[in-house]
């Protein structure tokens, strides 16, 4: 039953009992991790509210980060729940419990969290005193969390709006910056043209099937052979702009470099990350799972759509001087690879669409946290020749980055090259051969950038010999990760070797199991950069160095040793209700 | 008399285009606002008629959120607009110039 009905039927029970109002049952561990989310925003906002000084960035991180790790705890306890009692739904039919609503949560959890470390240290940098950035953080992950657990057309939409609307908020948060109010208002603006598109399609399909509910409209699907679906196939084709529009794939992607560009940093991050994990968490449920049975019709659109974003987001990057723009055009592209797997329309396809989601979500978040040292005070030190011989002042940052960059290139030991083996083999699969070769060539364009900037970290102004060195770096970094991942007596005795470490290794530790040792080790070599000061001085503060070292751990360990990850992506496709 | 229901329905379609026209088209930002609210609203239309039409009270259920996410949308568009033309005179989408695209 949707919302809807609930309370329409809340009401007439009313009505005739003489104000007594019937409830319906609720599961509360089926939705607490955004339970958490929502209550550690309103405890930062009230606390600042309530009490006259403003909240320091200490404080408010904190809080957000106990938030962020309440619900990772509780979204890991969900997914034993999944496991041991199989998906259902719950809150009278809204939401949906399964492997992939679980999947997403622990997804967007510890992407919050990373991104809240990120916002900490930026916070700090800036002088940007009060809660309110992060606590909105907490809000717009939970829309997302929303989006992935939706079960009723109205409920992908109201997460849809939490998520976007604190968007909005959080990419004006730069009031000092012209361009960040820019970017707010351009995406605003967008965003609640493809809102109300998205609503309008919500609107054509409850005619076209009597219902919002997205087991209902399957089972309305099966069951009846329309012959005049042309209401239908509007509703979709309005549905699937919507979610064009969020995922920021090709022919809606204009809003995506401006806003990119024009967002503070860590919010830049942020939104790369957690608005396209939810966007595409709600469009594979829907699409494929509700509108399965009309995959004939919705295949061609997105077969069109992803060759379009993977050849426009490679090679549109090509020509970018500005390195958040690159990476912008760099989120359309790899928008490009996860519709491959949408595209294929298959368990295997949607599984591995979610491991993509997961591979990416860490690169990106990782990105941006260099980026966002690289900015340096004011943010806003992004053009490309930044980079230039980074490798030679700070050489851990550019290990870091080389990192995600050759992740994002698709070099093998990255969850990367996996992602997206993962992905073109689910196309070749649904017989779609020729768009698995568009997406391998437009992996080769946006190699080009990637490795472009690689080499202009490492190589020296002038001559260009240590190119080699790139790669052999990133794979000493590999090495590095992997050996510390063994012995647990190493990672404590690193952890003692220095503050950064121990607080790296705590983190880490109670955040998430798998990446803690990586995350210790190089959580020292992105704390202790070298102080060279040519360009503006860069310091990497604690909180983005453990964020960062996450990332690559993440990015790393996951690349070495895949079939954690793979497994817990295909068990998510295979708990789907 | 009696109006059929597709008349609302033509109805509706022809606001969410001039709605969806306005944003396209005007380039003050106000009016672009209130051309997001004209779509929301066909959309609202939407859903009452067809809640008419096939006789389930659920779609005019639906409208109630619409509206209430149309007004924390509103709220927080109009506090970006008023956050950004503290520093400028006029609100028009033309004067952005600091982001080329």
């Amino acid at each position: 039953m949707s919302p809807a009905h609930l309370l329409t039927a809340a009401l007439s029970v009313s009505a005739v009992r003489g104000g007594t109002l019937s409830l319906p049952h609720i599961d509360y561990l089926t939705i607490l991790p955004e339970l958490i989310f929502l209550g550690g925003a309103l405890v930062m906002l009230l606390h600042s509210a309530l009490i006259r000084r403003t909240m320091d960035a200490a404080t408010s991180t904190s809080w957000a980060l106990s938030a962020a790790t309440a619900a990772l705890v509780a979204s890991l306890v969900q997914w034993y729940e999944v496991s041991a009692h199989g998906p259902k739904v719950a809150v009278a039919g809204a939401v949906a419990f399964d492997g992939f609503s679980v999947f997403v949560t622990i997804l967007v959890s510890s992407a919050t969290l990373v991104a809240i470390l990120i916002s900490h240290s930026w916070l700090e940098r800036e002088g940007v005193r009060g809660p309110e950035m992060q606590a909105l953080m907490l809000v717009s992950a939970m829309g997302a969390m929303l989006m992935g657990a939706a079960n009723d057309l109205i409920m992908v939409f109201l997460g849809l709006e939490i998520l976007s609307i604190a968007l909005y908020v959080l990419a004006a948060f730069d009031h000092r910056r012209p361009a960040s109010g820019e970017a707010a208002l351009k995406y605003f603006i967008l965003g609640a043209f493809s809102s109300a598109v998205f609503v309008y399609g919500i609107a054509l399909v409850y005619g076209a099937t009597g219902t919002t509910n997205l087991p209902q409209i399957a089972d309305f699907l099966s069951r009846n052979l329309l012959l005049h679906n042309g209401l239908l196939l509007g509703g979709l084709a309005l549905l699937l702009a919507g979610f064009c529009f969020k995922i920021a794939a090709v022919p809606f992607h204009m809003w995506t470099p401006d806003v990119y560009q024009g967002a503070p940093t860590p919010v830049t991050g942020f939104m790369s990350a957690i608005a396209k994990v939810g966007g595409f968490a709600a469009l594979l449920r829907v699409f494929v799972s509700s509108f399965g049975l009309l995959r004939a019709d919705w295949q061609p659109a997105i077969w069109v759509i992803a060759a379009l974003t993977l050849l426009l987001g490679a090679s549109v990057a090509l020509v970018q001087r500005d390195v958040k723009r690159m990476l912008a055009y760099s989120s359309i592209n790899h928008a490009g690879f996860v519709l491959l797997g949408l595209q294929a329309a298959t368990s295997r396809g949607v599984s591995d669409s979610l491991y993509y989601l997961f591979a990416y979500a860490f690169m990106a978040l990782g990105s941006f946290a260099v980026v966002s040292i690289v900015g340096a005070k004011g943010d806003g030190n992004h053009r490309l020749d930044a980079y230039r011989s980074l490798g030679r002042r700070h050489p851990w940052l550019a290990a870091a980055f080389t990192v995600f960059l050759l992740g994002q290139a698709g070099i093998p030991f990255t969850t990367g090259f996996l992602a997206k083996l993962a992905v073109v083999e689910a196309a070749v699969e649904a017989h779609s051969v020729w768009l698995a070769g568009i997406a391998m060539v437009s992996a080769v364009v946006a190699a080009f950038f990637y490795l472009g900037l690689v080499r202009l970290m490492w190589a020296a102004p002038a001559a260009d010999a240590p190119v080699a060195g790139a790669p052999a770096g990133a794979m000493a970094s590999v090495g590095a990760a992997t050996a510390s991942m063994q012995p647990a007596e190493r990672v404590s005795a690193g952890a003692l070797a220095s503050p950064v470490g121990t607080a790296a290794g705590q983190v880490s530790g109670s955040a998430a199991g798998s990446p803690a040792g990586a995350g210790s080790t190089s959580g020292e070599e992105a704390g202790s950069t070298s102080e060279e000061t040519e360009e503006p001085a860069l310091s990497t503060p604690l909180g983005v160095g453990i964020a960062i070292a996450l990332c690559a751990g993440v990015t790393v360990v996951f690349g070495v040793i895949p079939a954690p990850l793979l497994d817990f992506a295909h068990q998510a496709t295979l708990l789907i209700r | 008399m009696t109006v059929p229901g597709a008349w609302y329905l033509g109805l509706s379609v022809v606001l969410f285009a001039i709605g969806a026209l306005g944003v396209l088209v005007r380039r003050n930002v106000l009016v672009m606002f209130m051309c997001v609210e004209l779509m929301l609203n066909a959309a609202n239309l939407a859903f009452v008629t067809f809640s008419r039409m096939l006789d389930d009270i659920g779609g005019q259920a639906l409208v109630f959120f619409v509206l209430v996410v149309a007004a924390a949308e509103v709220v927080v568009g109009l506090g970006i607009v008023v956050a950004i033309f503290r520093r400028r005179q006029d609100a028009t989408a033309d004067d952005f110039h600091v982001l080329k695209g």
